[in-house]
Order: structure tokens, then sequence, then C-alpha cells
């Protein structure tokens, strides 16, 4: 699998009121031909930041270095035609469908606008070609529902509609940003079932940010977990659940209620989520780590290979196995954490 | 006095209309004291709303509810009846953004409903409001700060430590863990047994999330478009759910093994 997509050392500073906030912090990550990789993490860990730096979507202002390759072309000297065509070969798919569309034009309109003013297709075949976009993304009666208005629909339907017009474009890569956080769970189900046979179907590339593990391990090859603007692990996504390599990892699984059984107490992770600008210095979990010691504090962490996955903690070999094992006491008490 | 032995609420026929849209059907249920039950289903199933009728903020169409013993499906008489309900239910909302007063800091939005609510002197409100932040888990510095400069999972605790301020008997939790990071979810709903635990209070939670619904309800309730379909214990319901739309609710939630499936729903 050679790699369609290469993120390298990738930092982000946002201008905010006045002085620069990182808000990425030196994330790596590849994507290869026909892979979906998950990108999992809290509020603040950088997981739409990763996927606006890769589709050149990112604010004004905004600085960024290291490297985003994508089909062989640096796409962050992309400019003018070359950006628009980088644009319409990377399709994003957002969390909310109705921030996203121009409520007072059709269907019709939002879906063929970019086929007809990029690709100069006549007006009745971007037409038909949208249509077939629906009746594959399973709506019904497709002629109707191009005529009708953005708040006629259900927000199921209308995340359809989404991923139906990016299609339409012929992406390589479909960036879905929680594309179905919003949805009932059953029309989540729906959602992520179609997102995954038209993916393979195509061919296609995804990043799928998520902050839901189990979603992630059902749907991607590969799940990549972000904490404070860094990558902290890539694993096989169903290892990532049951065999984790990293203690903030290890903390996500655990954290979660299971469905089918009730904890006497779940484990939650002390203190909160911090953004790559207010992280502390040395390893960026080491406050709500249960496993740190000292040494920890002292330097940054690089992300090495361990088990076939990658690791950013320097701790990781030596806990190797243990992580998940409720037995296992942690090396210091768990106050370790501010908040 | 109410009895003290008998249901903390107690719901009967309730039935919600909106125009022509019947929101809410024939509900009947009953909840113990020191109970939690969850009612669960998906968007416009009427389970919110059935949430709004039992705090007071949507009058019934018809039916009873009966919280702590006093009838509360008719509109309170007077400031002093409205007053007394709101002692007795709570609600936290999904929301810890818009459920604040940006101007206002926890320790006095919880300060506030001690006055309305309870005849203490300064020192004793003073008292109070620190043993609830305990309770929560905040400290004075958090307690003292405005909204804007806390986090989600501690704007939710302080909406948490305000509702508990009346020493209500059932507290409703529309979706109050929903909006929260993972690890503060946790934190959350720890902080919730903890609460039920020391005080014996009764949860009525509304959520979509059947794995928190696992961890904190004893029953459940589930709804379809208004009606309840299906109601037990909440481990038998989902380990074994009977009626078809709560296997369909069970089976989409992911987990090890899991594959969504385009069989589950015809395409509407």
């Amino acid at each position: 699998m050679s790699a369609l997509l290469e993120v390298r050392d990738l930092t982000v500073r946002l201008r905010v009121g006045g002085t620069d906030r990182e808000v990425i912090t030196g994330t790596t990550l590849e994507i290869g031909e026909g892979e979906a990789m998950g990108l999992v993490g809290e509020s603040g860990s950088g997981k739409s930041m990763t996927a606006k730096a890769i589709a050149r979507l990112l604010p004004a202002g905004a600085r960024v270095e290291g490297s985003v390759r994508f089909a062989g072309t640096d796409v962050l000297g992309l400019s003018g035609a070359d950006l628009r065509r980088h644009r319409a070969k990377v399709a994003v798919v957002f969390q909310d469908p109705r921030a996203h569309i121009n409520p007072v034009r059709r269907i019709e309109d939002f879906m063929t606008e970019s086929l007809r003013t990029l690709e100069d297709v006549p007006r009745a075949q971007a037409r038909t070609r949208a249509a077939d976009a629906l009746e594959e993304v399973g709506i019904d009666d497709p002629a109707r529902r191009l005529r009708q208005f953005p708040h006629e629909l259900s927000g199921g339907m209308l995340q359809r509609v989404m991923i139906a017009t990016a299609l339409l474009s012929q992406p390589l890569l479909l960036l879905a940003d929680e594309c179905t956080t919003a949805l009932d769970v059953t029309t989540q189900a729906e959602v992520m079932a179609i997102l995954d046979d038209l993916r393979r179907d195509r061919g296609l590339s995804m990043l799928f940010i998520t902050h839901d593990l189990e979603l992630a391990g059902a749907v991607c090859d590969r799940t990549s977990v972000m904490y404070a603007g860094q990558v902290v692990e890539t694993s096989a996504a169903h290892r990532l659940h049951a065999d984790p390599l990293h203690p903030y990892s290890a903390a996500l699984v655990q954290a979660r209620p299971d469905v089918t059984s009730t904890a006497e107490r779940l484990v939650a992770i002390p203190g909160r989520p911090v953004s790559a600008f207010e992280a502390p210095a040395g390893c960026r979990f080491a406050p709500r780590c249960p496993h740190v010691l000292d040494g920890c504090r002292g330097h940054e962490q690089t992300l090495v290979d361990l088990d076939a996955g990658r690791v950013r903690c320097e701790r990781a070999a030596a806990l190797r196995g243990r992580l998940l094992d409720p037995t296992e006491s942690p090396t210091e008490s768990e106050e370790t954490a501010d908040a | 006095m109410p009895d003290t032995d008998g249901p903390v609420l107690s719901v009967s026929g309730l039935r919600k209309v909106f125009g022509t849209q019947v929101a809410v059907d024939d509900m009947t249920f009953e909840l113990a004291p020191g109970r939690s039950l969850a009612i669960v289903g998906e968007s416009g199933s009427g389970k919110t709303t059935v949430a709004r009728m039992v705090v007071g903020l949507e009058r019934p169409t018809a039916g009873t509810i009966v919280a702590c013993g006093r009838d509360r499906s008719r509109p309170a008489r007077n400031a002093r009846e409205r007053t007394l309900r709101g002692r007795e239910v709570q609600i936290v909302f999904q929301d810890p953004y818009s459920s604040l007063d940006p101007r206002q800091s926890g320790t006095a939005a919880v300060d506030e409903v001690l006055r309305v609510h309870h005849d203490h002197d300064a020192a004793t409100r003073r008292r109070i409001v620190g043993e609830l932040a305990d309770l929560v888990g905040l400290d004075q510095r958090q307690m003292d700060a405005l909204p804007r400069a806390l986090s989600g999972g501690q704007r939710q605790r302080v909406a948490i430590a305000r509702a508990l301020a009346t020493e209500p008997k059932v507290l409703i939790l529309d979706e109050s863990v929903a909006a929260l990071d993972v690890s503060i979810q946790a934190q959350v709903l720890n902080v919730l047994a903890d609460i039920r635990d020391e005080r014996g209070i009764s949860y009525v939670l509304i959520s979509h999330d059947l794995a928190v619904v696992r961890q904190l309800t004893e029953d459940v309730l589930v709804m379809q478009r208004g009606v309840v379909v299906e109601r037990g214990r909440t481990a038998d319901v989902l380990d074994a759910p009977q009626h078809a739309y709560t296997r369909m609710l069970r089976a989409s939630v992911p987990g090890p093994g899991w594959k969504p499936t385009r069989t589950l729903r015809r395409p509407a």
C-alpha cells in the first residue's frame, strides 16, 4: 500500500487575540490508497485542525510548518486553480450538515455547484449525476429531493446528501469529521454502512475523525490517537481497543462505559484534556497519567515504532500488555492531576 | 408530609399533543426513592417532552404527574406552590454553555438557589455551598470563577451543584453527560453515582447513549414515536431486548466485532 497522503511534522499555530496559539505539534501520519484511518481524541486534541490543514481550510492567519504531501504534490504550497483541484480530490464531510449548506438554495443547486463551475458540466447532466449519487446513498425519489430545500430533510438524510455531494467530484480521499456524531444511533449505523460500502467500491481513502474509539475500530484499518496536538499512538484499529500501546489510549478505552456490563466504578482520567498551547513541558499526558515517572516530565516524548504500531511514550515497551490489566497498580498515586 | 415509602414520582396516562402531533401518549411509570430510571429513544421519540412535563416546563394534555405526593399536572396556583415544586424536582440540561448565567459564578448561582428555597443565614449558606462543591468535585477557585473560565465538564458540575441546592428528591438528567469528553463524562458519571449513594436521590436519565444508561440506571423505558414500547430492568432489556425497536437500537451500538449494516432500516 503506497501512501496517498503523507503528513510530516505538521505544526499549526493560530492567531488568537494577538498571540500565536499552537494547536498541532509535529503531527505525523500516512494514509495508503484505499485505507481508512481513524483519528481519535478529545476536545482540543487537534484532530479537526489536522483535517483542515490537509484540506487547506485553516482559518486566515494560521501559521503552518512541516509538510503535507497528497498524491505526490506539496499541498501547503498550492494556490489558485491547483488548490481548487486539490479540494475536489479531498472531500470533507463535517459534523453538522446544516451549518455547511446554504439554507435558501435547493439541494440540486448545492450538489451541482462544483460540477458546473469547476468541470463545466451542463446543467441537465449535472442533475442526472446528482440524482444517481443520491440513489447510491439510499435516498428514494431523488428527483423530488433535488427540488427540496435543506429544512425539508431530516438530519440523517441531509448528512447522506453531504456524502453524496462529496463523492460527486470523484475524490481520492474523504475527510469525515465527526460526520455521524449528531445523528441518532440507528441513523449513524446506516450512514456508516453507506460510507463503508461506497468507500470500498471506489477504493477511496478516508480519514475518519471521531471521539468514539469503538466506532473507529469498526470502520477503520488503523487508528491514530491524538492528545494535546500530538499523535500519541497509531495502531491497527481492531487492536487499539484490546491492546493499546499508550497509557492515554488505554485510559480512553477504560473511561468509556460499556453497554454489556455495569462497572462498579468507571476508571476516570483525572484532570481535563488540554490543547497544545496549554500543554506542560515533557510528556503532555504526564499530569493525568497513572503510569508517570519523574523522567517522563523531563523531555519531549518522540514517536517510536513498537509492535507494528507507533507510540509516543518512553515507558511503552516496559508497560507492554499491562495497560488494561485491572490488577496492575499504577506507579504513582492518581492524584497527580491539577483538577 | 408526603409518604416516604411510596414512589417519589408517579406518572399516569400522560399525554402531550402539539397541534396534530401526539408527542407523548399514555405514558405511565413510577420511580421509587433512590432508584434511577432511564428513558431512551431517538430524536422525536418524546423522551425530552416527558422530562419537560415532569419538571413543569410543558403542560400535559392529559394524565397526572405526582411528585412527593403532590399533583403537578396543573399549573401552580401561586408563587409558593411553584417554589415548592421547584424544590422537589430539579433538572440538569445537556448544554452547560447555555444553562448557566455567564455573569454569575458557581458560588453565586448556588447561593441564589439557597436563598430562594431555604431560610439559612449567610454562614450556613457558605457551608452548604462548600459541601455541594465537594460533592461535585469543584474547588473554591473553580466555584468562584465565571462560567467562561470553566471547561464543559466543570460547568456541568456547577449545574449539578445548583440543581442539588434545593435538596430535590428527583433529579432529571436530560442528556446531561452527552456533550462531555469521554474522560470528563466518566468523572461526572462517578460523581452522580456518589451523590445517589450519599443523598438517596432518584434520577430520571433521558439519554440516547445505551452505555451511559447501563452504567447509571436500574430500570429503563424505551420510547418510540411517543409510546413506551418496552420496559424493564436495564440489564435485562439491554442484554435481551424483546421489542424490535429496542433490538434495533441495541444492534446500532458499536462494539468489538460490530459492523454497520444497511439492512437495519430501509432508506427513508
